[in-house]
């Protein structure tokens, strides 16, 4: 396969599984500011901003509907549902010819649909149609992709970028200690709360929540789930016969977080939340260039200059 | 009752000396019942039971789903979905044979030309056209001399625009050997309307227009270099950016070869690689969809990022092809499209089947200070402009403008030709008044694979929205048709009839240079008077289109002269998406 599709395959799925990220994060915590009559909206939006990666200007208070547009709405913010969806469907376009049909035109009628401004009644619907959408997306490729490499990459940006979202939503949780989103809240956001009562058979508690989202081994969007799948999509992508370590430095990197996470008591990660979730988005930022520079090799445009006398 | 057709005659064409030719209708002013010509009977039938808001709605239902396939093109920042209309144009099968026929035998003249342009230059030397026209032809490149793909074809791909004059004879409008675009539109276009109007086509037996990508792959494996066994093609792509990235995608997708970009592409002692995420492989073929100036930085424009260095080389060792060949534009010049009746008769011995429209050549004698009388009712272009660039119809032009004109022809004979304003024939065509009359021309797309030169049964009509308009021009809102090649008898009967292909045969054995009727009646029946089972095996073939040219002739009053424009071309630079 070209390394240029490969390329292409691999940020499809990151796009397509941060707007489903985004939009469950931002729903979680929209709603939040609006029922919790004592937080201070300011401060907890820009910290919702930050923790996504993008920042506010200073001299301008920032609100519920600041936060809706630089995280969902506006088409020029690197961290906004619109930029993945319109950035999932320009790689799928440069991948046409091995996209197929039905993938190509859901992303493409989900960006065209995509709105400029979303009524303050209509919020929680405009996130359930983006989860929906990735759903779809997902949906396509799961039920209808040769388990090929087109397949791996696909899925190797979807475990990265899930990995890399879940940490930050456990990160929202010490936004700031009384106002975080409950457990509960969080749970739900990810569509793991049933799960998770129905594996501690109880009402949530910290420390079970946050291992459940980091350390579960069977629930698709803990944190280990998602590295495990990552590092089995790289070993398929280049299967190993050597009896020594490593090589790939991607999987080296993904195995060293994993084991960190999976080896330390869940007390001593919960004590230093943000700091463990730095770390983790830190590993898979790293891995994702790693994964660049061995699979996407930079194709640089050379440029010729005609002869000069 | 609204008639679907209501007001479609009263189109005011106060300038138009004379009528085009309608399609449908017999008689343009009564579009009812029983003038409409027989190949659109049922589709007028059909038509006549929807009311005017229904095929709107249709048509709606049409745009929607190009915009959800992302079949679209770049409208002012905006993306708009290819035009459609919901009307197809219908050819009847015995008509398009002749249409088939002439293109396939422009194909082959193309092919001997070009390798001779690029080879010996016998017809330089045999006086048939002159050296300094090749030589003064801005997309003939030295570069190419030599470089010969393993079965010898030149031109994979063909579009050969054509147009119906005012008496419905088709004409030859201008040759696209270089890289003519259109043809995915053909396959969506038809995709979509058996999804959307699927009770047009019940009543007719439309030739289908899906072969289309596996005739093109065959033939890139078959020009492949000799030796390789199991061929790689890949499509080569300008980007995303580029207006037909549409195409390359579609064909790429159902060829199901790579889409590369010169990026992607790379040359090592002398053969050509792709970069994959399993290191470089092999290409044998490359279907090149950019311009032969971008191709190799090496040989052409230095500052190209678009292709590859050192492509040509590859070429000409021999370890690629590149299709269509580099050079190829040389063919495409109007000038040389003037000489190519002449061609024809030189190369394969036979008159040509589809006539040209009437050119002046501005460096006959005389013919410039003629044209330049007469500039304001003729049709002036420049001999390397695409899509219409530079266009000049001398009717709609200022007296300004037209000297202006006048200066630049004077300036450089050799840049211009000119031609008589010819009225397109008009097709019904949905637009904002209800149905009306618009002008259309036909490009067909040919696929040589160097046995045969296969012929799309249909091709991309193109439509020219505003009324009169005789430019078909994306800019200003080019639409396109549905194209149905339709017949209710078996294919081709007349050609493979065992009694004429006898007596076809039989009759290369006289020295007939040219065949009237009455001439071919008479040989017939001498050809009867013979004993029947005498069979002269190895005929050359070329008779047999030449004799059935011959008859069609006779059928049809040749159409006095007369003809010309002209549509954008698809290619480079306008195209509409």
């Amino acid at each position: 396969m070209l390394s240029r599709i490969a390329e292409s395959l691999f940020w499809i799925g990151r796009y397509i599984e941060r707007s489903d990220g985004t939009a469950r994060i931002l729903d979680v915590h929209l709603q939040l500011l609006l029922e919790d009559p004592w937080i201070e909206e300011d401060t907890a939006c820009r910290l919702l901003l930050s923790v996504m990666g993008t920042e506010a200007p200073d001299d301008t208070e920032v609100t519920r509907t600041d936060v809706l547009e630089f995280l969902a709405l506006d088409r020029d913010q690197p961290a906004s549902i619109a930029f993945s969806l319109n950035a999932a469907r320009e790689n799928a376009r440069r991948a046409r010819e091995v996209v197929s049909t039905e993938l190509w035109e859901a992303l493409n009628t989900t960006r065209a649909r995509m709105p400029h401004r979303v009524a303050s009644d209509k919020v929680h619907e405009f996130f359930t149609w983006a989860r929906e959408r990735s759903a779809l997306a997902i949906g396509i490729m799961e039920s209808s992709a040769s388990r090929d490499e087109t397949w791996r990459f696909f899925n190797l940006g979807r475990a990265l970028e899930r990995a890399d979202m879940t940490a930050r939503l456990l990160a929202t949780r010490s936004l700031s200690e009384a106002s975080g989103p409950s457990w509960t809240t969080i749970l739900r956001s990810v569509g793991a709360y049933e799960a998770y009562l129905r594996t501690y058979r109880g009402m949530p508690s910290a420390l079970h929540a946050a291992e459940f989202l980091l350390l579960d081994r069977l629930f698709p969007r803990s944190i280990i789930y998602s590295l495990s799948r990552a590092e089995e999509y790289m070993r398929e992508l280049e299967p190993r016969s050597d009896r020594v370590g490593v090589g790939d430095s991607a999987q080296r990197l993904l195995g060293q977080i994993r084991s960190e996470l999976e080896y330390r008591s869940i007390a001593d990660i919960i004590e230093d939340l943000p700091q463990h979730m730095d770390d983790v988005q830190a590993a898979t930022s790293a891995a994702s260039e790693a994964i660049r520079s061995r699979y996407f090799p930079a194709n640089d445009v050379s440029q010729w200059v005609g002869e000069r006398t | 009752m609204a008639d679907l057709f209501e007001g479609y005659g009263a189109t005011s064409r106060t300038r138009r000396r004379i009528e085009p030719w309608d399609e449908m209708f017999g008689d343009i002013s009564s579009p009812h019942g029983s003038r409409v010509r027989a190949p659109y009977r049922e589709i007028h039938t059909a038509l006549a039971q929807m009311t005017q808001d229904e095929l709107r709605g249709r048509t709606e239902a049409l745009a929607s789903s190009y915009l959800a396939q992302g079949v679209t093109f770049d409208f002012a920042g905006e993306e708009r979905p290819f035009p459609l209309d919901a009307v197809p144009r219908v050819i009847p099968q015995a008509e398009w044979a002749e249409v088939e026929s002439g293109v396939q035998q422009r194909v082959l003249a193309l092919e001997k030309f070009l390798s001779d342009v690029y080879g010996e230059q016998r017809a330089v030397a045999d006086g048939v056209i002159p050296a300094r026209l090749i030589s003064s032809s801005s997309h003939f490149h030295r570069q190419a001399a030599g470089v010969v793909s393993a079965n010898g074809v030149r031109i994979q791909v063909s579009g050969i625009d054509l147009i119906r004059d005012e008496h419905g004879a088709w004409r030859v409008l201008e040759d696209n050997v270089r890289v003519p675009s259109g043809v995915s539109y053909v396959i969506s276009n038809r995709r979509v309307m058996a999804q959307t109007l699927p009770e047009l086509f019940t009543a007719l037996r439309v030739r289908p227009v899906g072969d289309y990508p596996q005739k093109l792959l065959n033939a890139l494996r078959a020009a492949a270099p000799a030796g390789v066994e199991d061929p790689v093609a890949v499509v080569l792509t300008p980007g995303v950016y580029n207006s037909a990235y549409f195409e390359h995608a579609l064909l790429a997708r159902l060829m199901g070869v790579e889409l590369v970009e010169g990026r992607d592409l790379f040359c090592s002692g002398g053969r050509v690689y792709m970069r994959t995420t399993a290191g470089p492989s092999r290409v044998d073929v490359i279907y090149k969809r950019v311009d032969d100036e971008f191709i190799d930085p090496l040989q052409f424009r230095a500052d190209s990022m678009l292709g590859s260095p050192g492509l040509m080389l590859a070429a000409r060792l021999g370890n690629v092809t590149i299709a269509n060949a580099v050079g190829n534009g040389v063919a495409d010049d109007k000038l040389v499209y003037t000489y190519l009746p002449d061609l024809i008769r030189y190369y394969l011995s036979e008159e040509p089947i589809l006539p040209n429209v009437d050119t002046w050549r501005l460096e006959d004698p005389g013919a410039l200070e003629e044209v330049l009388d007469r500039l304001d009712e003729l049709v002036v272009k420049p001999v390397d402009g695409s899509g219409g660039k530079g266009l000049v119809v001398g009717p709609d032009a200022t007296r300004a403008e037209l000297d202006t004109l006048a200066a630049q022809l004077r300036k450089d004979p050799r840049g211009w030709i000119a031609q008589p304003v010819v009225q397109l024939s008009t097709i019904p065509t949905l637009v904002d008044d209800g149905m009306r009359p618009r002008h259309a021309d036909l490009r067909p797309f040919a696929v040589n694979d160097g046995n045969e030169v296969w012929v799309l049964p249909g091709g991309l009509t193109r439509v020219a929205m505003p009324e009169g308009q005789l430019v078909v021009n994306s800019s200003q809102g080019g639409g396109s048709k549905d194209t149905w090649v339709v017949g209710h008898e078996p294919l081709r009967t007349a050609y493979h009839d065992v009694g004429n292909l006898v007596e076809d045969q039989a009759t290369v054995t006289e020295a007939i240079t040219i065949i009237r009727p009455e001439d071919l009646e008479r040989e017939r029946e001498r050809v009867r008077n013979r004993t029947r089972d005498q069979v002269v095996p190895d005929a050359p073939q070329q008779i047999q289109p030449q004799q059935q040219q011959q008859q069609d002739e006779g059928e049809q009053p040749i159409p006095p002269a007369g003809a010309a424009r002209i549509t954008a071309r698809l290619d480079e630079g306008s195209e509409p998406c």
